[in-house]
């Protein structure tokens, strides 16, 4: 009997062995337990048998079923595992082809400049103020310490609507509004970001609309040290940790003392090259102290009150940043030119 | 103004200083140049001798010589008619650098030539201070011209200059004495003011001149005579500085008092005397009168012009140009010398309108009083000296000016507080003494006399500035204001719909405010438009009312680029004049054409629908979703008039948006524009959370075909108007068009807030939407 099942378990094996599909699986599965099954006789001649036999037997016949289970299933597993594995080769696809979807839009790189900006200023506690594009002479230049016929407005060559109303030609006009605005002259930190036009011919350079950001700042005690150090963490957090500023006195009618600043060359690091013509440095700003006139025609008491004052154009930070050399870029909106832009910066 | 180091020399020792470090220094205390070098950019330049010349046996032009060049003789192949045996010339030796390239040596039609003679042109000097003589010729040169010697030191030439671009406050660096005081400055340097001694001749000048000053535009007025003028040409000196200083010598007289101009700050005006008569009047113009100026253009005045005129007409415009009537020529004996003050403002009108010249680029920041009696007296002695004239005693004076000193006060205290620096008063003291300021301090305060040269220095501030930029603004600390610091306010409305809108896959655009005549009326607007005076060109002459032509322009210049998958959007302002009011409105505008998805077998290009769909998507980010609505539209005759509709939001049209007319683009082009300003406007509420229903909703799907023009928009309203407020949404799920029938499926879903649903509940609704649309439309359901 022993013999018998030992006999009957290894031409199960081997014939599980040879087996490929599932379908046959199953017959071989029945051939060896089902009803009709040399096994299934066994167990029916069991019932002859003594006790003491009957145990042994017993033995034997389960040790028959889980070997012949184990290697049954181990087999069934493995013909499982080849179809699935057949089948998903056949839904193989090509992983190169392009995704689906909307193409990627873009901001436009003066508004990405312009965004930095404001952040980085909203952070250090300025209000971001916008005012009317077509402005009164009054706040665009009386008001800035720039009285008619006063030289400095050659700088500026203006677009006229009527005798006192004009396209500004700086955003200066919207801090004449704020300390006119604010009544009861307490401190103001603001900057204001926006178009302004100059009757200039528009070429690599100029252009006769474009987009300027002032920043104000009027308090008790202000210095020169503020500015600069305001000056400097811009300067840094547009260009790079590694740039350094440089004051130079100018003038401007509304400053005094007034500065033009210049960036450290950010293509060769103020060693001198090309593009800023071997002296290291780059000028992007225009600044100074707001001069007591402006004060006193704002409503704020110079005696008492100090402040500084600064103009950037976004053109021409967008410019340096980003390398492009001809500034009609922005206006003609090529969309291969705008898809550059399409991307999150980096630092 | 022209920086010549030779011309500032004369009154500052400056000899030793290198022109680019000193021009350098000029720029760290604030003022900025163009250009820095040599006046003469030319290497290699000896004086020559021609030891032999002659003709080119293969040229009908060309000279073959031999010219000494003092350690040898060279072979020169010379083309210039004027070369001949004994004359002294320029040349180039091999490796000279001229502004034209390097000379080297070379065989000239079988002829060897070493060098080069040389044209002054060829030196690099301007055209304007060249003869035809010296542009064609090889410049000839004295016969007593030591050979071998540089030549450029021989001309005099060896000047270097700085070209400035200076502040419109610095009146003062607009002369050599004034660029000396700031040199000085900066090296601490004393400058050496010049002196003018003459000979007077008594005679009867003041007799036999009136002078009438009938205007408060000028406030000094001096004139003095000086007769039996020479006229010739000036000694180098004077000339080799005009050429450096820009200027063009003419003669002696005129070159005196362009050089006295450069020298002071003052411009002067020399007569011809004897054209003039006995008589001389100032005032300011009337409208309509005419003078012919000294470049022989005739001139037409306003009433706002100061002349100067004899007993019979208007013989000069003051500060500006001299008459041509009364000009200083080759023939003139007698010479009368105007040194005066005219209105900065008036001036500048003037000028501006007419020409801007040396002398009104002068007169319109202002002048010294001192220097214009400085300027009399140094032309007067320069007069003497250079072209032989006898001088009057008598200067006829007209003076109406403030001679009060300037003092300034200032406290170190405030000097130190806006700087924000810690500056001693010996530091700041000594900033001034360089300046040439004589100062005094009492109690930390200085009384500041300020030179009356300076007259830009009014106040305190102006103090401050002068001793930030002399003692080196670089020393001042970088820190951040110290206050108290919340974060700053900001509006990040628009900001925030450029984001979505580049999301949705559009490229933001930024294009010109001031458009065409043309670009407008392609939005016709009934509002008035504001227009600029005097534009620069007429295709940016009006404020535009719409965003799209300019869209459409951008869209042109990239479809001509061959991009032809244009989406695009703008936020910008807008304008126009309502009640003499300016009105500013910032808009949306939406272009897009070509391809809007990508992907293999699913390329698909923008229809009405994808705008349409971005619009909502907006619409819905911004908190409007259930409270707009489009309406058909068939105003703007740029839009196909039945792919056109209004965007209403709140029950207020806010804007439009449509396929462009067939007749402007073949191609399918789709455009949207809103009033941002207007939107705005209407208030969202915050964002609240809605308790999600426990109950299963039950959908169902419905067809309907219609034979008649319908909008599905409609349908939905009728659809919700007969059911029971278990009806919880309607959707257009699917459209499809055949043979003039078009069918739509709708999807209702049902849904009870307090309880599960049951079919029979959901069915006394259904049938009845489907009894209503049937019989309202003439509609038949569509077996589902």
């Amino acid at each position: 009997m022993k013999k018998k099942l030992e006999d009957l378990l290894n031409f199960a094996v081997s014939e599980i062995e040879n087996v490929e599909t599932e379908n046959d699986m199953n017959l071989i599965k029945s051939k060896y337990l089902g009803k009709n099954s040399e096994f299934t006789n066994i167990m029916k001649e069991m019932s002859g048998l003594s006790i003491e036999e009957k145990k042994e037997i017993g033995l034997l016949t389960n040790e028959f079923r889980t070997s012949f289970t184990e290697c049954f299933e181990k087999k069934l597993n493995e013909i499982k595992t080849e179809a699935l594995n057949k089948r998903l080769e056949n839904e193989r696809i090509d992983i190169s082809l392009p995704g689906k979807g909307i193409k990627t839009g873009s901001l436009h790189p003066l508004t990405h400049i312009r965004m930095v900006l404001e952040d980085l200023f909203v952070s250090m506690g300025y209000d971001v103020v916008e005012g009317p594009q077509v402005e009164t002479d009054d706040y665009c230049f009386e008001k800035l310490n720039i009285p008619k016929d006063h030289p400095a407005r050659d700088m500026q060559d203006t677009f006229y609507i009527t005798e006192e109303m004009l396209l500004r030609s700086q955003t200066s006009s919207v801090q004449v509004r704020t300390m006119l605005a604010n009544k009861e002259k307490t401190p103001i930190k603001m900057i204001c970001p926006g178009k302004v036009y100059r009757k200039d011919d528009d070429d690599a350079t100029h252009s006769h609309q474009f987009m300027q950001m002032e920043g104000l700042v009027v308090d008790k005690n202000i210095s020169l040290a503020d500015l600069k150090g305001t000056l400097l963490k811009l300067a840094r957090a547009l260009l790079g940790e590694n740039t350094n500023i440089r004051f130079r006195p100018s003038y401007f009618g509304f400053t005094e003392p007034s500065y033009e600043v210049d960036v450290t060359c950010f293509k060769c690091g103020g060693k001198g090259c090309p593009l800023c013509k071997n002296i290291g440095w780059i000028e992007i700003l225009g600044s100074g102290m707001v001069h007591p006139n402006v004060l006193k025609m704002c409503g704020y008491d110079p005696k008492i009150y100090t402040g500084f004052a600064f103009g950037v154009g976004i053109e021409r930070l967008a410019m340096f940043k980003y390398g492009i050399t001809d500034l009609r870029n922005f206006y003609t909106n090529d969309v291969r030119f705008l898809d550059n832009f399409s991307r999150k910066d980096v630092k | 103004m022209i920086f010549s180091k030779k011309f500032v020399n004369e009154y500052i020792d400056i000899k030793d200083k290198n022109i680019k470090e000193l021009a350098e220094e000029m720029t760290r205390v604030g003022n900025e140049y163009d250009e820095v070098g040599p006046l003469v950019n030319a290497t290699k330049l000896v004086i020559g001798e021609v030891v032999e010349c002659s003709l080119h046996p293969e040229s009908d032009h060309l000279h073959i010589t031999k010219i000494n060049v003092g350690n040898e003789i060279l072979d020169i192949v010379c083309g210039a008619p004027n070369m001949r045996n004994g004359i002294k010339v320029i040349v180039a030796l091999p490796g000279a650098i001229l502004p034209g390239g390097t000379i080297k040596e070379s065989t000239i039609r079988g002829a060897k030539s070493n060098g080069m003679c040389c044209s002054l042109a060829e030196l690099g000097l301007d055209k304007k201070f060249l003869t035809e003589k010296d542009i064609n010729g090889i410049h000839e040169l004295p016969l007593d011209a030591p050979v071998g010697e540089d030549v450029i030191k021989y001309l005099e030439l060896d000047d270097e200059i700085i070209n400035f671009e200076l502040t419109s406050n610095r009146s003062d660096l607009l002369s050599v004495l004034g660029l000396a005081y700031e040199v000085g400055a900066i090296y601490n340097l004393k400058v050496k003011e010049p002196t003018s001694n003459y000979k007077e001749v008594e005679d009867n000048f003041k007799d036999n001149m009136t002078l009438s000053v009938e205007t408060e535009a000028s406030q000094v007025f001096l004139l003095g005579n000086a007769t039996d003028v020479k006229i010739t040409q000036s000694p180098s000196f004077i000339k080799n500085k005009l050429i450096a200083s820009g200027i063009r010598p003419i003669n002696n007289v005129v070159d005196i008092s362009n050089y006295v101009m450069l020298e002071t700050g003052q411009p002067l005006h020399f007569y011809d005397a004897d054209k003039v008569g006995n008589c001389l009047k100032v005032r300011v113009s009337k409208e309509g009168e005419t003078l012919i100026t000294l470049d022989n253009q005739e001139r037409i005045l306003t009433n706002d012009d100061i002349v100067i005129c004899n007993k019979e007409k208007i013989i000069g415009l003051a500060g500006v140009m001299g008459g041509l009537d009364t000009e200083v020529t080759e023939d003139t004996k007698n010479i009368l010398i105007e040194s005066a003050q005219f209105d900065k403002t008036l001036v500048r009108r003037t000028s501006k309108r007419i020409l801007r010249s040396e002398a009104s680029s002068r007169f319109e920041k202002g002048i010294d009083v001192k220097r214009t009696y400085l300027a009399m007296e140094r032309s007067k002695c320069l007069l003497e000296k250079y072209a032989s004239a006898k001088i009057s005693k008598d200067t006829i004076i007209y003076d109406k000016s403030d001679k009060e000193e300037k003092t300034v006060e200032i406290t170190l205290n405030k000097i130190n507080s806006v700087l924000g620096m810690n500056l001693t008063l010996n530091i700041v003291e000594d900033v001034f003494d360089r300046l040439g300021f004589a100062s005094e301090v009492k109690n930390e305060t200085f009384h500041v006399n300020i030179p009356s040269r300076r007259l830009d220095i009014n106040i305190e501030e102006d103090l401050i500035e002068e001793v930030g930029r002399i003692y080196g603004v670089e020393n001042v600390e970088a820190h951040l204001p110290v206050v108290p610091s919340t974060p700053g306010y900001i509006d990040k409305y628009l900001r925030d719909i450029k984001i979505r809108l580049s999301s949705l896959g559009l490229n933001e655009v930024i294009s010109y405010s001031l458009v065409s005549e043309n670009n407008i009326n392609k939005i016709p607007s009934d509002k008035e438009t504001i227009k600029v005076k005097e534009p620069l060109i007429e295709e940016k002459s009006i404020l535009r009312q719409s965003l799209i032509p300019s869209l459409m322009e951008i869209y042109d210049y990239n479809k001509a680029r061959n991009n032809k998958n244009v989406s695009i959007f703008e936020i910008g302002e807008t304008f126009y004049k309502e009640n003499d009011k300016y009105i500013q409105k910032d808009k949306l505008g939406i272009l897009m054409s070509g391809l809007y998805i990508n992907g293999v077998n699913n390329m698909i290009e923008t229809d009405f629908y994808y705008i349409k769909g971005i619009i909502e998507n907006l619409l819905n980010y911004l908190g409007y979703s259930k409270r707009y609505d489009f309406e058909i539209l068939d105003t703007i005759k740029i839009l196909h008039p039945y792919q056109s509709a209004q965007i209403i939001v709140n029950g207020q049209n806010i804007g439009f948006l449509g396929r462009i007319h067939p007749n402007i683009y073949k191609e399918n082009v789709y455009i949207c524009e809103l009033d941002l300003t207007k939107l705005k406007e209407i208030k969202v509420g915050a964002i609240k959370h809605k308790e999600i229903s426990k109950y299963p909703s039950i959908k169902k799907d419905l067809s309907f075909i219609f034979d008649k023009e319908v909008l599905s928009k409609d349908i939905i309203k009728d659809i919700k108007n007969c059911s029971s407020k278990i009806l919880n949404s309607v959707n257009v799920y699917d459209e499809y068009k055949l043979n003039g029938t078009r069918s739509l499926t709708f999807t209702l879903t049902f849904l009870d807030e307090k309880e599960t649903l049951t079919e029979e509940v959901v069915m006394k609704d259904f049938n009845k939407v489907i009894d209503t649309i049937t019989t309202k439309y003439n509609a038949k359901l569509k077996n589902m």
